[in-house]
């Protein structure tokens, strides 16, 4: 296998790519958490009130749910096929860095599920009633909030991959760790939709993304070789 | 004596709160003995299978 | 070189299952002395606040429950973390045994905090900072005990349950600030006074007397429960044969 001998960064690189490849042959992996993405957001007018005044109150709260919970379902497929045909326990067996192959892996899945999202979230919030020129601000920080996201959901899908119960479980595991994120996020949205500056909270979700960005990745390699053993 | 468990009317609120701790008490002291004779059990049910089956039965 | 054979004395399975027996009742009994002292102030000899009247006599559970709910996260990550480092299986059965009783303390919190709220507040819940960063605390212990019912092989569970609690451990203090934050920007500061270094002596010593007492018997019940966790990781090993002797004698004398 070639991956066993290249360098650590070329090897991550390849994993990386191979990803990328992939799901352009299932492409209903990217196009799904956005269409769940965009259902949910639809949720709202018709559960609350399609008052617009209320609409425009809560547009930051509504986009942020909507766009955690869609990349929560989104992280059941971030191992399961590679599980499924052995791939995952050859990436543990290269001698390569397993934190670094992975932290690979979850990049490709970034991409894949959060970044789509990040092209939506505009939408919906103008869908909302929210000031256009909160986009910028709106999709940095769900840009940053999916990012991080994904990071911990890493380590939540590897933990549940030799369990018996799957998705249930991995939201039960991931959602308390990323109240955090939920919090700064919002924050920066409404701030933003109100015309203020949102600065502060965004600092701190980019904050979130380097400590999970160092840690993470040693602790979804630790968790893969328990549920590989 | 009534004065006392009148709480200055707040009798419902102080005897519920401490209603509860006791229930969560006497649950956490009762399972950590109910999880102690469970496991017991399940150790000398798997001593006495190990006993019967295997080559040093007396 | 001493204290080395001690802690491998210990950590050996029998040495630590005679052992933890032989400390519960150096636990329990002060446990229940402290505990019935406390409560015995707090709801007797303390007088009433002049702000909350009676009402602030709900600290007495409240505050110990709180306290124990944290330290126990705490012990079961750091437990875990030696267990997963060192490999030791009496680390993992310490935060198996810590993880329930942790998460029915934060429970305990939860509620008495809410029945205090109602009085004082005036509703059954706000989204205080401290009542929210205990129900995300909550959730933290249920996924922990999820993730452990999950599986069926004990050495796995133990492993994959000890990455998730060292995760959350680091958590633990971001979900706290962050929630602060959070709060700070929506609401005015709390109008319940939850103790302080204002608090007269008679008030003061019955909550440490709790304190120590919900401690205390902590270490009784983790010494009970880690007796059964390490049963449930040594079902085969010969060492039960004599405990199970042993008792089999004590019973036909009796």
């Amino acid at each position: 296998m070639i991956l066993a001998t290249t360098a650590p960064l070329r090897a991550a690189g390849l994993v990386l790519r191979r990803d990328l490849a992939l799901a352009f042959r299932r492409w209903e992996q990217v196009t799904h958490p956005v269409v769940f993405f965009l259902m949910v957001a639809t949720l709202f007018p018709l559960a609350l009130n399609p008052k617009p005044s209320l609409l425009a109150d809560v547009a930051a709260g509504v986009v942020w749910v909507s766009a955690l919970l869609s990349s929560m379902l989104a992280l059941e497929t971030l191992y399961r096929a590679d599980v499924e045909d052995g791939t995952l326990e050859q990436l543990t067996l290269t001698g390569q860095p397993l934190a670094l192959l992975l932290l690979a892996k979850t990049v490709a899945h970034w991409i894949l599920s959060g970044l789509p999202l990040v092209l939506a979230a505009p939408v919906v919030a103008i869908a909302f009633g929210a000031d256009a020129a909160a986009n910028a601000v709106l999709m940095t920080a769900i840009a940053l909030g999916t990012a991080v996201l994904s990071l911990i959901g890493s380590v939540g899908a590897a933990l549940t991959l030799g369990s018996r119960r799957g998705s249930v479980l991995l939201s039960l595991l991931v959602l308390p760790l990323i109240m955090p994120v939920l919090i700064f996020g919002a924050r920066a949205t409404a701030l933003a939709m109100h015309g203020e500056s949102a600065e502060g909270p965004l600092w701190l979700l980019g904050a979130l993304l380097i400590l999970a960005l160092t840690l993470t990745p040693f602790a979804s390699a630790a968790a893969v070789r328990i549920s590989l053993e | 004596m009534s004065a006392f468990f009148a709480m200055g009317g707040y009798a419902g609120y102080v005897w519920s709160s401490y209603g509860l701790a006791a229930a969560i008490l006497i649950w956490n002291i009762w399972s950590a003995l109910a999880a102690h004779q469970v496991a017991r059990a399940a150790a000398q049910r798997a001593l006495a299978r190990s006993a019967s089956t295997g080559p040093s039965a007396s | 070189m001493g204290t080395w054979t001690w802690f491998h004395k210990l950590s050996s399975p029998p040495h630590c299952y005679r052992i933890a027996g032989q400390l519960i009742p150096w636990f329990a009994i002060p446990a229940a002395l402290l505990i019935v002292a406390g409560i015995y102030g707090g709801l007797v000899r303390a007088p009433a606040d002049y702000q909350q009247g009676d009402a602030f006599r709900i600290i007495y559970v409240h505050a110990p429950a709180a306290w124990l709910s944290l330290m126990c996260y705490t012990v079961m990550a750091v437990a875990a973390a030696v267990g997963l480092v060192w490999r030791i299986k009496l680390a993992h059965a310490l935060a198996a045994a810590t993880a329930p009783i942790g998460a029915s303390f934060a429970l305990l919190c939860l509620a008495t905090g809410s029945i205090w709220g109602k009085p004082m507040w005036g509703t059954w819940w706000t989204w205080d900072a401290r009542l929210t960063s205990q129900l995300i605390l909550l959730f933290l212990y249920l996924g922990y005990q999820a993730l452990r019912s999950a599986y069926d092989d004990i050495g796995k569970a133990d492993r994959a349950s000890a990455v998730l609690a060292i995760v959350g451990v680091v958590n633990v203090p971001i979900i706290h600030f962050s929630v602060n934050w959070w709060n700070s920007l929506h609401q005015g500061s709390t109008v319940l006074r939850r103790g302080g270094p204002a608090m007269p002596a008679s008030m003061l010593v019955p909550l440490i007397l709790c304190f120590f007492g919900f401690t205390f018997l902590y270490a009784a019940l983790a010494c009970v429960r880690v007796r059964a966790e390490v049963l449930r990781r040594e079902r085969n090993a010969h060492w039960l044969q004599d405990l199970a002797g042993r008792r089999g004698r004590t019973e036909s004398a009796t």
